[in-house]
Parts: structure tokens; sequence; C-alpha cells
């Protein structure tokens, strides 16, 4: 086996799992910066905008 | 001199309409870290929208130029901190409970599924989820971190590592399995139990 030849096979092993969790961390966030914004939130920035308006 | 009309008749300064263009565009990001604290979306919704109006009340105090991302991901940590503020105890039970779960890893493991991630994510204290999301998925530098949770850098570097330890060893222990969410639910019913224990007192 090419993985004796590591001094201590059981950390390869963690790293490649802490990089399938890197993996995963990434694409957890990023399915959430992908969906589309809900229209709630340019309503809420041009009525602040408008609020802001009235006041001055 | 103001580039864009406005519906209230006013018209927004450039710079004005610099910032909330950027402002804009970060509006994805704000929801991403939101629901990474926040677990529920719709709370997370209501958090990154407050975040983004506190940015754009506060726009005069930025500074054009430097990392709005940054600071709008620091307006809304801080008004998460301030809403969560009499939760502190929650978040000491939760790292007991990362902590007991720990287990020496020695055995290969399946590919990291998504809601075992998630799952095991809530497990983690929240001082280190934020900072291994900040570091390990919002793509900052650990400065960068440490500047958003108004840290030093070398607290931020421990607390990704020690929640990349907690996370393997959540995964590892196999506390979340694929097939049933008997394991979360109990756990979450022994956190509600004690949190109701230490109301009554």
């Amino acid at each position: 086996m090419k993985r004796a030849r590591s001094k201590s096979p059981s950390l390869d092993e963690a790293r490649l799992r802490q990089q399938a969790i890197g993996v995963k961390l990434r694409q957890m966030f990023d399915e959430v910066v992908n969906e589309p914004v809900p229209d709630e939130f340019l309503n809420i920035l041009r009525r602040a905008d408008e609020k802001r308006s009235g006041e001055g | 001199m103001a580039s864009a009309h406005h519906p209230s008749g006013e018209e927004d300064s450039p710079r004005d309409e610099a910032f909330r263009r950027e402002l804009v565009g970060l509006i994805p990001h704000l929801r991403a870290f939101a629901r990474t604290l926040c677990g529920d979306p719709t709370a997370a919704d209501d958090l990154a929208q407050d975040a983004m109006l506190k940015a754009w009340d506060a726009r005069n105090s930025f500074q054009m130029g430097t990392n709005m991302k940054a600071w709008t991901f620091m307006i809304l940590r801080n008004q998460f901190y301030s809403e969560k503020r009499r939760s502190w105890r929650q978040s000491q039970l939760d790292q007991e409970a990362a902590e007991r779960t720990l287990v020496a890893v020695d055995d290969p493991e399946a590919p990291v599924a998504l809601d075992e991630l998630r799952q095991g994510l809530a497990m983690l204290p929240i001082e280190q989820r934020e900072a291994l999301i900040l570091v390990g998925a919002g793509g900052f530098a650990y400065e960068e971190a440490a500047a958003i949770c108004e840290c030093a850098v070398g607290t931020v570097k421990s607390r990704v590592s020690r929640a990349r330890r907690a996370l393997q060893g959540i995964l590892a222990s196999g506390a979340y399995r694929r097939d049933g969410s008997a394991a979360g639910e109990a756990m979450a019913s022994i956190l509600a139990d004690a949190e109701r224990l230490s109301a009554i007192k």
C-alpha cells in the first residue's frame, strides 16, 4: 500500500476530511449567495431612502 | 449633479448611488452569513435586512474604497449579538454539547452531506462557527475576520482551528446520520430542558 509510506496515515485521512469539509462549507455558503435576492430587500432599501427624503 | 432620479423626487448624490450599488451587490453575501448565524432562513433574512438598513443609515461613516463587505458583515454580526445578548448561556451549552460529541477520528468517512454539515455547524459554539464561516466560506483573510469579530488575529486562528477539529469530530462520530434526525432531536430537547431549568432558577 502506498499509504503505508506515510508516517501517519490518519493525518492524511484527517487532512482529506478537512478538505472535504472546506469544500462543503463553501458550497453551503454559496448556495445561499446564489439564491435570487427577495424583492423585499430592495423594497426596504427604497422605502428607507424615501423616508430620509421626507425627513430632509 | 446627482446621477439618479429618485421616486421621492429627491436625487441620490453620486456617492450615495455608488454606495447603494455596492450594498445591493452584497445582499446575497449578507443573507448567506446571516443564514449561518441564525439557521432559520426567515430569521436570517430579517437579520440581513436589518443589517442592510443599518449600513444604509450609516453610509456617511463608511470610507468609500475600503472593504464594504467586511464592514457590512461587522454590522450584521453586531446586530445578531445585540439581539442574542440574553442567550449567551445557550452558546455555553452548545460548546459543552460539542465537546461531549468529540471522538477520535479513526475510520474513513463517507463524503460529507450538506445536511450533516449544517447540523454539525449548529452544534459549534457561535464564536467558532462564525470564525470558520468567515475564513472557510466567506473568503475573508484571518486579519479581516479578526476585524469583523473585533478580536485578535490569533484568536480567530485558534477559533477556526478548534472549529475544524470539532466539526470533524462531530461528523465522524456519526451523531448526525443521514437516515434519521433522532440524535439531533435528542440534543435539541436536552438543550431546551437545560434552558428551561435554568430559567426556573
